[in-house]
């Protein structure tokens, strides 16, 4: 007799889908952001799956820093080709000509990615949008909610969250008011691996391991490129490394790491004693109450 | 212990990872140890990175602390931390090679009930948490009364702080007693006892040597061994209709599929099915995946439907057995827990109700009392609910409502009720007996 037992990996994915259906069916214009980083793509694999054969009925955003990884750009575009989905580009170096934002001393682009990203939602009157936040990454997302409301003002206000029961979501909003939605809530960094790997998803080259011209700073290892070429007085090396996360080409680290296909990286992950974030985000270190003073700022 | 590797199979489907998924609430008063349990758990079982646990470390220090303070790892908002409480619900994620496991941790204070239910309606386990050296409180019967009300199949009470009686095994039989008597008064499937000091680490993952007469499991093995699959409804087939595909493509432009998922039952290609409200019979022609069709579906799988006859189904409609079909009913009994702390449910307002993919308004006809969640008495002259309280109430609700008594069906059994000025979630709802046959 068949157990009718869903296996952890599939229980997953049936949940994203039905949060991604929900959506769709009760929201006016849902969009789901996207990076170009893992999460985000496994949000649009399991989009493509949710609303097959046709296709996926909301665009896609790409809040464009100006610091992106070539071959992330590249991945990108293989996707939009491959599934039709339509691409919004919001461009953060646009908002700083235009004095939408200003740059920030560090170089860092990922804070003042919020109100350009706040400002393209608007325009375009999305009323919902994806976002691959998942609730192991960080302490403030333990009690995201999977519809996170957010006032006109893009605020999330860890005080005024609704209730979810059940699956039973509730996406109803005011003229203006909208919801984050995070079908990967549940989801953990080494499941999403596991799932990369059984699904054959298509990543940037980044996230595996190869041979790279690294300089160390801070405990953290840089590539040197265009976007970190080598200070004075420093040093560069060459080290098997990959990147564990896909932000601004400038700030991201990668780590040493001889994981150089899938199979590795799922393998590297379940072993890894550190969250990926404390790992490779120079712009996370700030403070413990970092990522909740930037999700009350609209970030994601 | 080391964390799933799962099995890649090109052919299996299902077959990508060994373990299923376990969700458990937890619930305790606020000095049960309850963040101290679930800190143990994610570090006894390695699911605690360096830089979380050097981040709790430091701040154990800062404080004056003797030990790392586990508790830390679960208590995420600034306010909590401030004030060292845990005022929302968290989600905690672990796995060992048998399963993973989400947690819903929600605060134990009397104003955060409705936390309890949030957490607990998900939940196949509700984890009590007695403090032995207090013994069953009312908090602790609050808590059980609302995991059974819930329907929450398995009950595990966590005797902990075991290390402050000495580990006695009379302090832990005389509570087991207490909570058993009273449990006895509610339904509960399956009730557990564990002696355990959080703290120490006894009997939370690696069975404790300071307590040789208790010949039961830690809690971790009985969380890994506890028998799921079969607290599942797989007999009753509800479909509710979730979303219509409908390709506006030229590559598929007659394709029409229904999209959804699998509340209860098994459904199989070829089998009679009932559309309701429509009434119509037909038969399901294939069930389809993005990964190709399926032979079978059950919960909680994400599926598309897709049907014999051209019957017309839309969003909010409900796919069963015609010799098995749900109640048709506009008027609905329910227990509510009341969730909105601004204002209070009266006869003969109307609210917005959502029961499974269907939205319609439902106006208060009556309350008919008010249950003390401490005492379970019931008080029949209550006029109005307020924020945490439990009633039975009766709805009448504008468009008919396909449903099963919550104790059979926790999804065609459960409701929200959402305020239509604010749009906030005020009640879950969960159905009681059946109203007009259809």
């Amino acid at each position: 007799m068949k157990s009718h037992v869903l296996s952890q990996l599939r229980s997953l994915e049936a949940e994203s889908i039905h949060i991604m259906r929900e959506v769709v069916a009760e929201m006016q214009r849902p969009c789901l952001l996207f990076s170009g980083g893992k999460d985000s793509i496994v949000m649009l694999h399991l989009a493509v799956k949710a609303f097959a054969p046709a296709r996926v009925p909301f665009p896609i955003m790409h809040v464009d820093t100006g610091l992106n990884f070539q071959t992330v750009l590249d991945c990108r575009d293989r996707w939009v080709e491959r599934t039709g989905v339509q691409l919004v580009v919001a461009s953060v170096q646009e908002g700083i000509d235009r004095g939408l934002v200003q740059e920030e001393p560090n170089g860092s682009r990922n804070r003042i990615q919020t109100p350009v990203l706040l400002e393209a939602a608007e325009k375009h009157g999305f009323d919902a949008l994806f976002g691959g936040g998942r609730r192991d990454e960080e302490k403030a997302r333990a009690k995201e909610r999977v519809f996170s409301f957010r006032d006109d003002f893009g605020q999330w206000d860890p005080k005024n969250q609704r209730p979810e029961i059940w699956n039973l979501y509730n996406g109803r909003v005011h003229q203006g008011e909208s919801i984050r939605v995070f079908p990967l809530s549940n989801w953990t960094e080494l499941d999403i691996w596991s799932y990369i790997e059984a699904e054959d998803i298509d990543l940037p080259d980044l996230y595996l391991a190869r041979e790279r011209e690294v300089v160390e700073r801070s405990g953290m290892l840089y590539e040197v490129n265009g976007f970190t070429p080598l200070k004075d007085g420093e040093t560069a090396q060459v080290l098997s490394t990959r990147y564990r996360t896909v932000g601004d080409a400038n700030l991201t680290a990668c780590v040493e790491s001889g994981a150089a296909t899938l199979r590795d990286v799922v393998e590297e992950v379940a072993a890894v004693r550190l969250t990926e974030r404390g790992a490779t985000r120079g712009d996370d270190k700030v403070s413990e109450a970092a990522m909740e003073d930037r999700k009350k700022e609209g970030y994601f | 212990m080391t964390t799933t590797l799962p099995e890649a199979t090109p052919e299996g489907r299902n077959e990508l990872v060994t373990g299923d998924l376990l969700r458990f609430a937890t619930a305790g008063s606020v000095d049960d140890g309850k963040s101290t349990l679930i800190g143990r758990l994610l570090f006894d079982s390695k699911s605690i990175f360096a830089d979380q646990l050097e981040s709790v470390e430091q701040v154990s220090r800062d404080r004056g602390n003797d030990y790392a303070d586990l508790s830390l790892l679960t208590d995420g908002l600034r306010a909590e931390r401030e004030q060292g409480i845990t005022i929302d619900v968290a989600y905690r994620y672990f796995a060992t090679p048998k399963r993973k496991f989400i947690i819903a941790d929600t605060p134990g204070h009397i104003q955060y009930t409705r936390n309890m239910v949030t957490g607990a309606s998900t939940a196949d386990v509700a984890l009590i948490l007695v403090d032995a050296r207090k013994g069953v409180v009312e908090q602790s019967r609050r808590h059980t009364f609302l995991a059974t009300l819930l329907g929450v199949p398995h009950i595990v009470v966590c005797v902990n702080k075991m290390d402050l009686v000495d580990y006695d095994e009379q302090v832990f039989e005389q509570i087991r007693a207490e909570f058993t008597e009273f449990a006895a008064r509610l339904r509960v499937p399956d009730l557990t006892f564990i002696p355990v000091s959080a703290l120490a680490g006894d009997n939370v993952v690696t069975r404790s040597e300071n307590m040789p007469w208790f010949d039961g499991s830690p809690l971790l093995s009985h969380l890994e061994r506890l028998h799921v699959a079969s607290d599942r409804n797989l007999v009753d087939v509800r479909f509710p209709v979730q979303y219509v595909i409908r390709p506006q493509q030229n590559d598929a432009r007659d394709y029409r599929g229904y999209a959804g998922t699998v509340a209860s039952g098994v459904m199989k290609p070829g089998d009679r099915v009932l559309a309701l409200p429509a009434g119509l019979e037909t038969t399901i022609a294939s069930i389809e995946t993005a990964d190709g069709p399926v032979e079978e579906a059950y919960p909680p799988m994400s599926v598309t439907v897709r049907l014999a006859d051209e019957i017309d189904i839309s969003r909010g409609d409900m796919i069963c057995r015609p010799n098995n079909a749900p109640t048709v009913t506009q008027d609905v009994d329910a227990q509510i827990c009341w969730m909105d702390e601004s204002a209070a449910l009266v006869q003969g307002k109307k609210y917005a109700i959502k029961h499974t993919t269907r939205w319609a308004r439902a106006m208060v006809k009556n309350i008919n009392y008010r249950v003390d969640v401490n005492t379970l008495h019931r008080d029949e002259d209550a006029t109005e609910i307020k924020l945490n309280e439990i009633a039975r109430i009766r709805l009448r609700v504008t468009q008919p409502l396909f449903v099963d008594p919550y104790t059979q069906n926790r999804q065609t059994g459960a409701f929200i009720l959402v305020d239509e000025a604010t749009n906030k979630t005020v009640a879950a709802g969960m159905i009681g007996t059946a109203g007009r046959q259809y």
